[in-house]
């Protein structure tokens, strides 16, 4: 039984199971249980394409430039089961750090939309259905962001949904205008197209609305404004939730569109790319460091790390785009379990911000091990994955001879590191403000809590440790990106 | 709001809304209309009480769930999704039947159809509890 759309069907399910028995422990373990569930099919999927190649399904039975087709190459079933990892800790995550049983319940049916429209961009073949994801994804993130119904997370989920809805309505427009000029939205009879035509240098007004609308999901440099208004409020399950995946679908697409079809004129928008890289990684770097609020600061980081992810596709030899596939899996996993240490320092402290807490070391040395690890890997220090992620894309940018944003990316490396030691000075190694002869009964954290934190950082280790074998499967993934003959061949051809 | 002629209107207008959405949701496979708009309609149709007469009405005189509104139409989705691979085709593979009734003719059915139904109650239960959100405040 062909199983490409499975990564669809169990958040599918589960969302529905999550309506109808809505009892507190039931809708708990059935979102745990499910989110490994999930897991599980994505590493069995990752398994089949090792095995065959791409993978395809025609939706419906519409063979492939009618119907809609879901593809499985080496960047989605790497994008799937990462993202799959992350869903599994936050589930765990969810249990303890979201406060009131109906929180949990809503929680659980928004998480599972969200994952639905997630994983559909992930694995479709059709630029339309691309879109129609991406608005599930919105709906749903909007629906987490305003779960508390706080006053300030009303005010940001706005800032977030409006923005959002003029992405998607570039995003739209840029539909209409390929849809007008090729006649087809399958992604692979695009290709085949437009890598045959001389004029399709027209395109570039299309490609322009794309690659706006994808710019502000992503979050790089004239278009990020809505993440830093937004992130800091909803509840910090949610907020680590985003941080690790909903901007990564915009670089994701990002890369699709621009391997894909979008390969005219490549002296224009690899220029375009890598100075936007460059700007977006300093100015997220430099706007992190003025930051006192410790989710203020990791969500400039958000930002600035975009920014390597974007260089990764402006340098576009198969190293830059397999460094710029490595950096993203990294920053996933690295960027949700800051998000969670952050959450549990404040379950301890009381406090996101940096000027009120302290002492964070004496008080709880694991959560100083779980802070480092995750920090360290964001910094770029080895053995860990971020030194890998970014000493490729260093070397890709230096082999292309790009030395200025090479530079950019370099200098943004001790931008981050000096981020991440002054949260560990200000968090961990100062003394606590509080005055200690009234201290209160001491908060332990327990295994449940701290679980997804350790999962992750052990990741964040064995990506570092077994780099090579990581960085095998990136390149095969960036191998297949700049070679689409098979993509479309196994799409167009071979059903 | 309290307005005589709202509120005896409303005794009339829904039905016709709700007939409106039948028609509108049985024709779309083919012509305009579909679940979608359907949906849409007869949520109009629930949602008229709440204008003509108070906002508690739809959920304490007519029991109106609609999280259960969503979660049936989800279930329909679903459950039309399996069809196809339970005929031993791909997922979402429609599969059609046509009965022949004395009176009306040929009429075919199909599990898009279901699919249909599914969109129709998702829309619906999505209407009333945006309705619903918005009169709390």
């Amino acid at each position: 039984m062909n199983c490409v759309a499975l990564p669809i069907l169990i958040p599918l399910v589960l969302m529905i199971m999550q309506i109808f028995f809505r009892r507190k422990i039931f809708s708990q373990w059935l979102g745990i249980s499910g989110s490994l569930l999930l897991l599980l099919s994505t590493f069995y999927l990752f398994g089949q394409v090792t095995k065959h190649g791409i993978l395809t399904l025609n939706v419906g039975g519409w063979p492939a430039p009618y119907g809609i087709t879901l593809v499985i190459d080496y960047l989605s079933i790497l994008m799937l089961v990462i993202s799959a990892v992350i869903i599994f800790c936050i589930s765990i995550y969810a249990v303890s750090f979201l406060k009131t049983t109906g929180e949990k319940q809503r929680f659980y049916i928004a998480f599972y939309a969200l994952i639905l429209g997630l994983n559909g961009a992930f694995i479709t073949g059709d630029v339309f259905n691309l879109y129609v994801w991406f608005e599930v994804m919105l709906i749903s993130s909007f629906v987490l962001i305003t779960l508390g119904s706080s006053r300030e997370q009303l005010s940001g989920g706005i800032k977030y949904l409006s923005l959002n809805l003029i992405g998607s309505l570039l995003f739209l427009a840029g539909i209409g205008l390929l849809f007008g000029k090729t006649g087809t939205l399958n992604m692979a009879q695009l290709a085949e197209i437009l890598r045959e035509d001389d004029s399709a240098i027209l395109l570039n007004t299309s490609a322009m609305l794309f690659f706006v609308a994808f710019g502000i999901k992503a979050a790089i440099f004239p278009l990020f404004f809505w993440l830093p208004a937004s992130y800091h409020t909803p509840n910090i399950t949610i907020t680590s939730l985003f941080a690790g995946l909903l901007t990564k679908v915009g670089v994701y697409t990002m890369i699709r569109f621009f391997t894909l079809f979008f390969v005219q004129d490549q002296p224009f928008w690899h220029n375009l790319l890598l100075t936007l890289a460059g700007l977006t990684m300093f100015i997220g770097g430099s706007a992190a460091i003025a930051q006192y609020e410790i989710r203020k600061i990791l969500s400039y980081h958000i930002i600035s790390q975009i920014g390597y992810m974007v260089m990764g596709l402006g340098i576009f030899t198969p190293l830059g785009l397999a460094g710029g596939i490595f950096f993203t899996l990294h920053n996933m996993i690295a960027k949700t379990n800051t998000f969670l240490v952050s959450g549990m320092v404040f379950k301890l402290k009381g406090n996101y911000h940096l000027k009120n807490i302290g002492g964070l070391v004496k008080e709880s040395p694991l959560l100083a091990v779980l802070f480092i690890i995750p920090a360290f890997a964001l910094a770029g220090v080895p053995p860990l994955s971020g030194f890998f992620a970014k000493f490729i894309l260093i070397k890709a940018g230096f082999e292309d001879g790009h030395y200025f944003v090479t530079a950019v990316a370099v200098f943004t490396g001790l931008l981050t590191l000096y981020s991440m030691i002054k949260i560990w000075n200000e968090a961990f190694l100062k003394k606590s403000p509080e005055d200690p002869s009234h201290e209160k009964d001491k908060i332990k954290l327990s295994l449940l809590e701290v679980l997804p934190s350790i999962l992750l950082g052990l990741i964040s280790l064995g990506m570092g440790i077994f780099a090579s074998s990581v960085f095998g499967y990136t390149m095969e993934a960036a191998n297949q990106l700049i070679n689409p003959s098979i993509y479309i061949e196994t799409v167009l051809y071979n059903q | 709001m309290n307005s005589v002629i709202l509120q005896i209107a409303a005794r009339y207008v829904r039905w016709m809304l709700l007939i409106f959405a039948l028609v509108a949701l049985i024709r779309g496979h083919n012509y305009p209309g579909g679940g979608f708009i359907g949906g849409l309609l007869a949520g109009l149709a629930l949602i008229y009480d709440g204008f003509a007469f108070d906002h508690k009405r739809i959920s304490k005189k007519r029991k109106i769930n609609p999280v259960g509104y969503i979660g049936v139409g989800l279930l329909l989705i679903f459950i039309s999704l399996l069809f196809g691979i339970l005929s031993g085709d791909v997922l979402m593979k429609g599969i059609w039947i046509s009965l022949n009734l004395p009176l009306l003719g040929q009429l075919k059915l199909g599990t898009p159809f279901i699919f249909d139904i599914g969109v129709f109650f998702v829309v619906i239960g999505i209407t009333i509890l945006f309705f619903l959100s918005l009169k709390r405040r």
